[in-house]
């Protein structure tokens, strides 16, 4: 059985997601030490919470090159996404640089942010998506966002069209909440754990 | 399209649900893993539960509580009800809450809205407030709507706003228990003065409530209790007239 590791680094969805995979029958490893993650199958970078201090978070457990250098299948988690790509205007953070794109605040007064409740994504693209169809309803709550970009994989709008997913080599993010995302985000789970 | 969204509410006492709910199909009526379950699956969108617990014991249930819940439950749900310390918010996002609520701690110390959005972050802060009209105009409540204060219901939801909370859970005590519709139109100029979503409560009863407080009340969710608990609005039924008439909704 493969060994699937969710980091571990402080943010606040981590137990959701644990549950969300002990549903499919799998137990995951929480751990934030890197000889563990570096020996996972599967990496689940989950992510609530402010940029800045998360980042912060992943410096001092010494997990930015872990992350980074990771080879195996990668999946971050909303702001676990976010911080996977090159800078975001929450707090002008400095990511990890895997995907050569900004993150940027939703502009207020057309709409309420956060971006808050269920949306659809379309456009889908890899195999993460199997068995899902176009305009399947995802849970979303968020303020920043990844625009639309040659790495996206899902697209939603609101009504900026963002990226609802990333794709890079081994690497994978969700702007949305799969482990929140009923029946259909569960299937998402089990895609990228059957990888 | 982001959708509205549908929310039951579930009030737990020591553990349990209470109010009647007569769900035939349901093994234990008081177990609200089980009915949180039920909702999930017939398309509700996000769930409350109200903690009425009075105890420090009935407290730590509630806790253990959430952790089943989030076990079983792959939907949202925000906890509220008597939270009063960073730490009893600590302990149930810990446990697997998406949310909480706080509602009479805000009141009294406006500066926890601050700390907790700094803390945890501004999506996971929903800030309750009662209120009803003394003399036309809208006054927050505190104990479940039974004390009068002088605040003013929109001036506060402002402040709310400004310090940090994510979204505003508002129920009119004029409205709760009328099943004649929701307050909607302090519910518009509510939604119109803040930029962050708002959940409509008290005073569903119909279909067609649900409808005018997503068109007319310009909510963002909306929140009721007996209604579903009774089984007078099925949520599947209710989705799909909603969506029938223009409404955006996830089915």
């Amino acid at each position: 059985m493969s060994k699937v590791v969710i980091i571990d680094y402080g943010a606040g969805n981590v137990r959701s997601v644990k549950f969300a995979l002990e549903r499919m029958g799998i137990t995951p490893m929480l751990s934030r030490d890197a000889p563990e993650i570096q020996s996972a199958d599967k990496i689940i970078f989950p992510g609530v919470g402010e940029a800045s201090s998360s980042m912060k978070a992943l410096e001092n457990y010494g997990l930015i090159e872990v992350i980074q250098n990771a080879k195996q299948p990668f999946l971050g988690i909303c702001l676990g996404m976010q911080m996977m790509c090159e800078s975001s205007e929450e707090n002008n953070t400095q990511g990890l640089g895997i995907f050569p794109l900004p993150v940027k605040l939703f502009a207020g007064g057309a709409v309420k942010v956060p971006h808050m409740g269920w949306n659809q994504i379309e456009a889908l693209k890899t195999p993460i998506f199997n068995g899902l169809e176009e305009k399947e309803y995802m849970y979303f709550v968020h303020s920043y966002y990844v625009p639309d970009s040659e790495w996206t994989i899902a697209k939603a709008s609101y009504p900026t069209p963002f990226s609802a997913a990333l794709h890079k080599d081994n690497f994978y993010g969700c702007q949305f909440h799969p482990e929140k995302s009923g029946t259909f985000g569960q299937q998402i789970l089990k895609n990228f754990i059957e990888m | 399209m982001l959708t509205k969204r549908i929310v039951p509410c579930l009030d737990i006492k020591d553990g349990r649900t209470v109010k009647g709910v007569n769900f035939v199909n349901l093994r234990d009526a008081g177990d609200p893993v089980e009915l949180a379950a039920i909702y999930s699956e017939q398309g509700a969108d996000e769930l409350v539960f109200l903690d009425i617990t009075a105890t420090g014991d009935g407290r730590k249930t509630t806790a253990e509580l959430v952790e089943k819940v989030a076990e079983k439950v792959n939907i949202p749900f925000t906890v509220g009800g008597g939270i009063k310390s960073v730490e009893d918010v600590y302990t149930l996002l810990h446990r697997g809450a998406d949310k909480i609520s706080i509602n009479s701690w805000a009141v009294k110390e406006p500066k926890v809205l601050d700390e907790l959005a700094a803390q945890f972050g501004s999506q996971c802060v929903v800030l309750a407030v009662d209120a009803k009209q003394i003399d036309g105009n809208w006054k927050v409540h505190l104990v479940g709507g039974k004390v009068p204060t002088e605040i003013d219901l929109f001036d506060w939801v402002r402040e709310a706003e400004s310090r940090g909370a994510g979204e505003i859970l508002f129920t009119s005590m004029d409205h709760d228990g009328s099943k004649a519709g929701f307050a909607n139109e302090a519910l518009a100029k509510m939604s119109d003065m803040v930029n962050i979503p708002i959940i409509a409560s008290g005073g569903a009863g119909s279909i067609q409530d649900f409808a005018d407080t997503f068109v007319h009340g310009k909510a963002d969710a909306a929140l009721a209790a007996s209604v579903f608990h009774f089984k007078e609005i099925e949520i599947p039924t209710l989705k799909q007239e909603l969506k029938s008439q223009g409404i955006a909704m996830r089915i």
